[in-house]
């Protein structure tokens, strides 16, 4: 079989469906997002009737998952490092729990924060879940680790965590494809308990994920996903985890690397093979993207073993993805240099399209606000967080999906006047319909400003879930109908919004606001399609 | 055989369809390939950069260490700057197109910008947009520019050809011309210019 050029997404999206998955549920978020739509648009995919429609946010995705698992089949759950901190509820417990289908939980870390609000490190949430980690080094192991995970799970009961870094999430490469797995019949599991975390029950449950343990550590030995390459010089050792191992062969081009290498593939590591590697070596360099998860370990809380560098001693960024270079300065080895960057270059950061609704709804925000003075408006993340940029300085947060509202709510009651929240659609049903339920029960003063653009637009334009029901959720929420005000944000309209955001700043309850236009990006690709579309019926009807 | 190439532009330019046109050429000529994007909010209107390395040999990592790339390839000025310091002082040659694409408040004075690119010792600045509009449409520029760096990527001139055929090939046989001309008018232009 040929080769595909795939992406690190795309090849765990082909290793999933070739594995026998049934169902993949998940949220977008960079850079994990690609996993789904490879699978949206599959032909084989779909041929299998795999669900692959969109969850309202990263818990939902995840319960859904679990109960695929409960009903035999094999489930994959995706996500964005800092949505897991949204489903972590159920991960937690899913462990507990066990597994009944192959489950896989995809947690896309992104190092350097090219696109998120922190550079969290999941595997600390696998290693606080005490199920199996894999973290792929490259496109090929994506795939083929993705189909290990689905038989590790069926074959301890257990979920699996999978990690993966934005480089690797969003770079090509050849992956030779397996063949493919039946998927799975339906069956519920034996222990018709098992899935009831009743605390007798889930105390049983919590002994049986403590006993497998052992066999974890034991099965990354076997598995071959962690390997000691031997090396000469002993004066080293090197650990690599994930990516690293790539970024550590780039400096060694064409030669046999001196040192010995610990590569990890997956966790928890086996006792042994560190043990073996450790005992040989007369230092440690650490080499692993994110939080210095392995180094703490080998460190331990004196540090008085053998010397370890690596973040925790500034021999790498203590923050930041790796890259060849840092890990070439790392090893001591000349580094080469290009061209001073001229002083000339400026920065250009992202900004709102042209032609996109936000501009007009800013517009007008920021005109009524002026009465008010600055720092009133709470916002969340999105699209329109490019708002806090040049030109429009419009808002004043943006801590995490869904936190705008509530935050409104606690400015409110702290008595800032007005107290003015910004969400988009797709935000607003991930995680803002509980935070205003939260401020029509304490009947709070707060203007909640509902941007819908009708799609998630950051990510690229996926379904949103609320699309057609805002204003009956809203509605049944709770908020008085006459606040919930629906406006068009176009720039001939300025006045009239202007007019509506004042009123409603007046008002001393909550009120909605919902600026409704489709985004630019979403309708041009529309009118592409119906045009397009038109082309072949006019060439079908004169064939 | 191996070329590592920094792909700069601004988000919505199309260096990614570079991308793609030179990945098709080099895989139909037996090589590997490792090609890192930009996804997401980064790509509104911000500077965008992707890494393609093409190699007869494995590549290990998806990103070229720094001062070691082989060429600079982009569709905005002042983004070829940005990426100075991945050059290869030796070897490395930089192509850019010389048309701005002013989105930013505090863009620097276009003689200032080009004065930089013309210290180096190997550099085809070429005006893309105008060249794509001789051709038929402005929106070809991004293939003007992939054809005034074709003479230095190492792949055969038809492997690129064939790419552009088969990516653009579902738009209709007018697009895959205009863009097969674009192609050929920045490969014309490299050839006389370098």
């Amino acid at each position: 079989m040929d080769k595909l050029l795939l992406l690190g997404d795309e090849a765990i999206a082909q290793g999933a469906v070739d594995a026998g998955i049934s169902g993949v549920f998940a949220y977008p978020g960079t850079p994990s997002t690609e996993i789904t739509e490879y699978i949206q648009a599959s032909k084989e995919a779909k041929e299998r009737h795999i669900a692959s429609q969109w969850s309202s946010n990263e818990k939902t995705a995840m319960e859904t998952a679990i109960g695929m698992s409960y009903a035999g089949k094999r489930a994959l759950v995706c996500m964005k490092h800092v949505g897991l901190n949204v489903a972590a509820d159920a991960f937690i417990n899913s462990a507990i729990t066990g597994a009944h289908g192959g489950l896989v939980v995809v947690s896309a870390d992104d190092p350097s924060m090219h696109s998120s609000q922190n550079e969290q490190d999941s595997r600390f949430y696998g290693k606080f879940a005490q199920i199996p980690v894999l973290e792929p080094s490259n496109q090929q192991e994506a795939y083929d680790m993705t189909r290990y995970a689905f038989d590790l799970s069926e074959k301890f009961g257990t979920p699996v965590l999978f990690r993966i870094t934005t480089r690797l999430s969003h770079s090509r490469s050849g992956v030779k494809r397996g063949e493919m797995h039946p998927q799975n019949e339906l069956s519920l599991p034996s222990d018709l308990k098992q899935f009831i975390l009743l605390p007798s029950i889930a105390r049983k449950q919590y002994d049986v994920l403590l006993g497998k343990q052992a066999a974890f550590q034991e099965e990354s030995e076997k598995s071959g996903y962690n390997k000691l390459i031997p090396g000469k010089d002993k004066s080293m050792g090197i650990v690599a985890c994930g990516i690293a191992y790539n970024y550590l062969m780039e400096n060694y081009q064409g030669e046999e690397i001196p040192y010995p290498v610990l590569k990890i593939g997956q966790y928890p590591v086996s006792r042994r093979l560190v043990r073996e590697f450790y005992d040989q070596v007369d230092s440690v360099l650490m080499l692993e993207e994110g939080y210095p998860v392995l180094e703490e370990l080998f460190r331990g809380i004196l540090d008085e073993g053998k010397p370890v560098k690596g973040r925790m001693d500034g021999t790498i960024p203590r923050s930041g993805e790796l890259n060849p270079n840092i890990v070439g300065k790392a090893l001591g080895k000349e580094i080469a240099e290009g061209y001073p960057v001229p002083s000339v270059l400026r920065g250009r950061p992202p900004l709102l399209c042209d032609g996109c609704p936000h501009w007009d709804s800013f517009g007008a925000l920021n005109e009524a606000m002026k009465d008010y003075g600055p720092g009133r408006v709470l916002s969340d993340i999105g699209c329109y967080t490019l708002s806090a940029l040049e030109p429009l300085n419009s808002i004043n947060s943006c801590v995490d999906m869904g936190a705008s509202i509530t935050m409104a709510v606690g400015a409110a009651e702290a008595g800032l006047v007005p107290a003015v929240a910004v969400i988009g659609d797709s935000t607003f049903t991930h995680s803002g319909m509980t935070g205003l339920l939260d401020a029509v029960n304490r009947n709070v003063p707060v203007t909640v400003v509902l941007l819908d653009n009708s799609t998630t637009g950051m990510t690229g334009g996926q379904d949103s879930a609320g699309l057609g029901k805002l204003e009956s959720i809203i509605k049944g929420i709770g908020v008085d109908e006459k606040h919930i005000r629906i406006i068009k944000p176009l720039r001939r309209l300025h006045d009239e919004n202007v007019k509506v955001f004042k009123e409603e700043l007046a008002y001393e309850g909550v009120s909605v606001i919902i600026p409704r236009r489709e985004c630019v990006q979403t309708l041009a690709r529309r009118m592409k399609l119906k045009h397009a579309k038109k082309k072949e019926t006019k060439e079908s009807v004169n064939n | 055989m191996k070329k590592d190439i920094i792909l700069g532009g601004v988000g919505g330019q199309g260096i990614l369809t570079i991308a793609t046109v030179i990945g098709m050429a080099a895989l139909s000529e037996g090589l590997q390939l490792k090609q890192s994007e930009v996804h997401g909010m980064s790509q509104r209107g911000g500077d965008v950069q992707s890494n393609l390395r093409i190699s007869s040999d494995p590549i290990a990592s998806d990103l070229i260490p720094e001062g070691k790339a082989d060429m600079i390839l982009a569709v905005e000025p002042l983004e070829s700057l940005r990426y100075f310091n991945m050059l290869n002082r030796e070897t490395g040659w930089l192509i850019t197109s010389i048309n701005p694409f002013k989105n930013i408040p505090d863009y620097p004075p276009l003689e200032e910008v080009l004065a930089e690119i013309t210290k180096l010792p190997r550099y085809i600045t070429i005006d893309a947009d105008r060249i794509a509009q001789t051709q038929g449409s402005v929106k070809a520029a991004n293939i003007v520019v992939l054809g005034a760096a074709s003479p230095f990527i190492g792949l055969k001139y038809e492997s690129l050809e064939n790419a552009v055929r088969q990516l653009f090939g579902k738009k209709g046989e007018e697009i895959v011309n205009l863009n097969l001309q674009a192609l050929k008018a920045g490969r014309d232009f490299a050839e006389e210019n370098r």
